[in-house]
């Protein structure tokens, strides 16, 4: 909301001195946050004064462009000029080149005198120019910076002007003035309204108010007007679309009167632009007291205005001149035509007000903000008057506000009122709310005074009344957001001062900490930091393809993923069912950046959608629902698992002077993903793994001791590496961290840690090339018995020497007893024992 | 290298001065030998089988038996001067050379390779744990809650109500199909609802997480960022305790300098509601106020839809950005750094921030 300062003075005692800074730091003490400042000086700087055409000469040029050179009276005959510089002819008038044509001789002008400022830091001087010394120029209104049109210069007679030559043109024009634009939140309908606005200034600084409602002579009571019916046969949770309509008749009004400056320009500060004198009035109406007005043709109505809902498929033109189809539960003012208008949202181009009209019927009316609102984002136009209306409006206002308009149109078109007028609809019921004593002070922690309760409530318009456990208080009508002994609550501390509001430190129960998964997460997220990696993010929305390609193991298996219905973009319009898309988008980055040696990683939830999504209808607000409601609120909410993955690229360090770094590889993907197991205590089992992003030879499955699949390590595919221009060779990891720490024990059984001596053995296995080397080694633990302490893989050999199609495993085997020193025929049958099973298993034959 | 070559003359081992004489030698030969080796072959010169003192030794057997236990005294005591000096000798020379190898090894440490990747955790992953690590100091616990949510958690049940322009300002992803009613969190006050259904009354929690809103990324919006919020309910909480959590909390991670400062706003979840500023001391272009963020007291409709009654109970609550937190502590100038995963980010920061 931008607030012109000459117009906020006219009700609050805002200092003649003051600037839209110092408004702005008054208004933030009761919540309204600046926004910024309009203050057309800050742009443009005088001499700009009105001056007469005293001669036009036409010169045309050799460009084909016809130039006036002009002799302007800048000082009123027979004075002197009293202004000194470059430029300023003491004659008082001034010669003047310009190129518009929307001029004569005689006409009062805007001229920029040399020393002048213009909007853009426009320096204006006397120059050469077409020659002749052009000393000033001619404004158009675009160059003061007060419109758009450029097509002539300002003529002040066209305005309705005819001011004294030598006049200050920017105080004639209202450029003096400022405003202070300031945030509204949505529960302030009424701070959208100078009345409001200066009711709070007075609040904030504990000043003098006047209520603009009270200058106006509205009548008590209003008959015999135009005919108006409400029927509204579908309200919106039982309130009425429209619950106040009043109409009032201004005849004879000459609508092509210039609208005045000083409405112009207050219109200007505040944002909106001047369209016609009723159309002006109207709005600064609106802009004064927030009740939206409309004023009609009244020559094009015909018979009675019902307001009442559309039906399906019924048309409306809009002001703006678009055709709309509305909707059945859009509400309309309507008359015998059919519809006139899309009630508190924008009028109808049939019956609105032109140069030729000459009878006006003003409508102030109250609408239900909820149909307002649904209207205006079912047709996307959002307006000055759907705002307020869907922020509240003042059911009280609307006869005065029909007043004002009718007044202004009068004094200023030239019109006359009918005394009859229309009235209708319902107050809605008064509502009072108890305030317990105590209740405030309780809730801010001041012990406020009953002085400074009352006079707080009272300030804002409140009907106070004290009985003895408290108070019961009736909000004044502009204050629809007052409901409850909370929201009277902050009105007290708002007025009374936040900054008054103490500080004391409430002591929690003992609590329990970090939950174990809560601290599971920090574990595996400082670990894989500790282990080289570097922590990113990236965003969770992806491509379908991304998510069939990332999101399942095997290509024929669609992936299922939550679609978003609005995305930022379509082509990324689905959530996450994997983190690597976004990973490897991030590398893509940095190799875009000239860093190609990466190990990068991020943890988050990725999103599943179950079988049940969402819930068909949506519990109301304010109290429990029932269970077994909240239970299929629960269960509609997909399944969203945390995962960590991460990206190896290039080299696992920086080359540098007697250090050759290695390329990453295959294993240290898997490396990665076992030292997430190990720091969460998780021994993860690790088979050929399958997946339709990696490498089809060299990928891991990462599952639990259950068999369950938690991740997958390993190269990716080189297709995919290729096709998205990534470094070929590069791995990656992704894992379910969630089953990884379901899977983590609860207390760890301590072993007994024998000290009698080791006895070691090698084997050396030959097996067909096929059979992992863990199925091996998990053979030898087996058939080893519990004397075996430990077993290795050392080295993997197939060539020279070794039947093709088969290789050679050697493993270290650590034998120990709890309680006694083994013997070397012990050991060695426990060896024989191992390869025994090896043997029978997978055709083992020792070397 | 040595003075007594073999066939040399035996000296007498009954001969005193003889034997001195060869033991003297051998003396100054071993002091002479500059390095390991050639201490090597004074050693079998003076001391070797075929050395005088050796060869002179074996004499001993053949002197008459009166002579031998004067002879044999001399010959082991002159032995045993030499051995000395031979082990003396062998000791520093042993010590030199081992003294020379290390000198010799030295290597240019300012040169040393860095063999070991440097991880880094993202800032605001690590301001999230120290945010947290306050917070679980002072009693509270950590909540968290799910990215895509019900309606009804994010909106409903935080008294927004369903046609109020201040569901619209959320600028909400949606999920399909609309009838589902699911959408992306955009506050992380859902799990405020969440934690006040599951845990018994008081409730002392902080909820940080990853919101949505449907911002376009440029410098200081981003459609996917990170708040923390707290919730407490209690019996008889007051807007005091609100302002004396915050100035606890201003102060722990900012310093004892530390000040905050309310203003009115409007909150459908809160009320009275305020927005909550810092005062930055150290803020580009000088000290100033910076909004951090919001804050009141919980709405009774709010309590109702997790049937805590608001007769009995009241709370506060308040939630800040962690980019914006991060943003004017760490004075990063670029929303984009954040969230773009430049590596240079993340490791500039390392463990810390």
């Amino acid at each position: 909301m931008r607030i012109p300062l000459s117009w906020l003075r006219e009700f609050a005692a805002v200092p003649a001195d003051a600037t839209a800074e110092d408004v702005m730091a008054e208004l933030v003490k009761v919540g309204f946050e600046e926004e910024a400042v309009h203050r057309p000086t800050d742009a443009l700087r005088g001499p700009v004064v009105v001056g007469q055409v005293l001669s036009l000469v036409k010169e045309p040029q050799t460009n084909g462009k016809t130039i006036n050179w002009c002799q302007v009276r800048v000082v009123p005959e027979g004075q002197e000029q009293t202004l000194t510089g470059d430029g300023i002819d003491p004659s008082g008038v001034q010669g003047i080149i310009c190129g518009a044509h929307n001029f004569v001789e005689g006409d009062k002008v805007v001229v920029t005198l040399p020393g002048a400022v213009l909007p853009g830091d426009f320096h204006i001087s006397a120059r050469k120019t077409y020659g002749h010394l052009s000393a000033g120029m001619i404004a158009s209104v675009r160059e003061l910076g007060i419109g758009d049109d450029h097509d002539g210069i300002l003529v002040l007679s066209r305005i309705g002007l005819d001011p004294e030559i030598g006049t200050d043109a920017m105080e004639l024009l209202g450029l003096y003035d400022q405003a202070a634009e300031i945030n509204v939140t949505p529960d302030r309908g009424y701070a959208f309204s100078i009345r409001g606005v200066a009711r709070e200034y007075a609040h904030a600084t504990g000043t003098a108010f006047t209520d603009p409602a009270t200058k106006v002579n509205a009548p008590a009571e209003l008959s015999g007007g135009y005919g108006v019916k409400l029927n509204d046969d579908a309200p919106i949770y039982g309130t009425p679309g429209c619950d106040r309509f009043v109409a009032r008749t201004v005849r004879g009004v000459d609508a092509t009167r210039p609208t005045p400056q000083w409405m112009v320009s207050r219109l200007r500060l505040a944002g909106i632009r001047s369209i016609s004198l009723p159309v002006d009035i109207s709005n600064y109406v609106m802009l004064e007291l927030g009740q939206p007005t409309h004023c009609y043709d009244l020559d094009k109505l015909s018979g009675d205005i019902v307001v009442r809902r559309a039906s399906a498929g019924e048309k409306i033109t809009t002001l703006d001149g678009k055709e709309r189809t509305l909707d059945a539960e859009d509400l309309l003012i309507t008359d015998d035509s059919g519809a006139i208008g899309i009630a508190g949202v924008m009028g109808g181009a049939a019956t609105e007000v032109s140069d030729s009209t000459s009878n006006i019927l003003v409508e102030a009316a109250h609408f239900d903000d909820v149909s307002i609102g649904r209207s205006r984002r079912r047709h996307k136009l959002p307006s000055e008057a759907s705002k307020r209306f869907e922020r509240g409006v003042d059911w009280q206002v609307a006869g005065v506000a029909a007043q004002r308009v009718v007044d202004l149109l009068v004094e200023l078109a030239g019109g006359s009122a009918d005394e009859a007028g229309t009235d209708v609809g319902t107050a809605p019921e008064t509502v009072t709310i108890e305030l317990p004593a105590g209740f405030a002070a309780a809730r801010i922690g001041i012990d406020f005074t009953e002085a400074q309760i009352v006079t707080s409530l009272e300030d804002l318009g409140a009907v106070v009344v004290k009985h003895d456990a408290g108070w019961t208080v009736t909000p004044p009508s502009w204050r629809s957001d007052l409901e409850t002994k909370e929201d009277l609550t902050e009105e007290i501390a708002r007025l009374v001062g936040y900054d008054k509001i103490p500080a004391t430190l409430p002591v929690a129960p003992p609590g329990r900490g970090l939950t174990r998964v809560q601290q599971q997460r920090r574990r595996l997220i400082q670990a894989l930091a500790d282990a080289g990696l570097t922590e990113v993010l990236s965003y969770p929305f992806v491509s379908k393809a991304a998510n069939d390609t990332f999101g399942t193991a095997d290509e024929a298996t669609p992936r299922s993923a939550v679609k978003l219905a609005n995305p930022i973009s379509e082509e990324q319009g689905y959530l996450r069912t994997s983190i690597l898309p976004g990973l490897i988008e991030v590398a893509k980055r940095n190799h875009s950046r000239g860093f190609r040696d990466l190990a990068l990683f991020e943890s988050g939830l990725v999103f599943l959608p179950g079988d049940a999504m969402g819930t068909a209808a949506i519990p109301p607000l304010g109290e429990k629902p029932a269970d077994e409601v909240l239970d299929a609120l629960y269960d509609g909410v997909p399944d969203q698992p945390f995962h960590v993955a991460a990206i190896l690229t290039g080299h696992d360090s920086p080359a540098a002077a007697g250090h050759t770094p290695r390329t990453w590889d295959w294993a240290d993907a898997l490396d990665v993903a076992r030292l997430a197991g190990d720091v969460l205590g998780v021994d993860l089992v690790v088979t050929q793994g399958s997946h339709q992003a990696f490498h089809p030879g060299r990928t891991a499955r990462l599952a639990l001791r259950t068999g369950e699949t938690v991740g997958y390590a390993g190269e990716l595919h080189p297709k995919l590496l290729a096709a998205s221009d990534m470094p070929a060779r590069s791995v990656a990891l992704e894992l379910n961290a969630d089953a990884l720490f379901d899977a983590a024990p609860d207390v760890i059984v301590a072993r007994h840690i024998s000290t009698f001596p080791v006895a070691t053995q090698d084997v050396a296995l030959v097996v067909p090339a096929d059979v992992p080397a863990d199925e091996v080694l998990a053979a030898l633990r087996e058939g080893a018995g519990e004397l075996l302490e430990d077993v290795a893989l050392f080295d993997v050999y197939a060539g020279k020497g070794i039947e093709d199609g088969k290789k050679s495993l050697a493993f270290g085997l650590r034998f120990r007893a709890a309680d006694r020193t083994l013997t070397a025929d012990e050991a060695s049958a426990a060896r024989e024992s191992a390869v025994a099973l090896a043997a029978e298993r997978f055709g083992a034959v020792q070397r | 290298m040595t003075e007594t070559l073999p066939g040399a003359a035996i000296p007498n081992p009954t001969d005193e001065a003889a034997i001195n004489a060869a033991v003297d030698q051998a003396i100054t030969a071993i002091d002479g030998a500059a390095t390991l080796d050639e201490l090597k072959a004074v050693r079998l010169a003076h001391s070797g089988e075929k050395s005088p003192l050796s060869l002179a030794n074996r004499e001993i057997g053949r002197l008459p038996k009166d002579q031998k236990a004067l002879a044999g005294k001399l010959m082991g005591a002159s032995r045993g001067r030499v051995n000395k000096a031979l082990a003396d000798r062998t000791a520093v020379l042993e010590a030199e050379n081992d003294a020379r190898i290390l000198v010799e090894e030295t290597v240019d440490v300012t040169a040393a390779p860095r063999r070991r990747r440097a991880g880094a955790r993202h800032p605001l992953s690590t301001l999230q744990d120290r945010v947290a690590d306050i917070f679980v100091g002072m009693g509270w616990e950590i909540a968290e809650g799910p990215e895509v949510e019900s309606e009804w958690f994010n909106f409903d049940a935080l008294n927004f109500k369903p046609d109020h322009p201040a569901r619209e300002m959320q600028d909400t992803f949606f999920v399909e199909p609309p009838e589902a009613h699911l959408l992306m969190r955009t506050h992380t006050s859902p799990v405020q609802v969440r934690s006040m259904l599951e845990r018994e009354v008081p409730i002392y929690v902080l909820c940080p997480g990853k919101v949505f809103r449907t911002d376009e990324l440029d410098a200081t919006h981003t459609p996917v960022f990170h708040q923390f919020e707290g919730l407490a309910i209690d019996r008889n909480l007051s807007m005091a305790d609100l302002r004396g959590t915050l100035e606890h909390f201003a102060r722990q991670m900012f310093g004892d300098e530390a000040q905050i400062r309310l203003r009115p706003n409007y909150f459908p979840f809160t009320e009275p509601s305020a927005e909550l500023d810092i005062f930055h001391p150290g803020a580009k272009g000088g000290p100033a106020w910076i909004e951090w963020g919001g804050c009141g007291m919980v709405n009774p409709n709010v309590l109702r839809a997790a049937g805590i009654d608001p007769d009995v109970y009241s709370g506060f609550a308040f939630g800040m950005g962690i980019e914006r937190t991060l943003m004017f502590r760490n004075e990063v100038g670029d929303m984009r750094d954040m969230i773009e995963g430049d590596v240079r980010f993340s490791e500039h920061f390392g463990m810390e921030i």
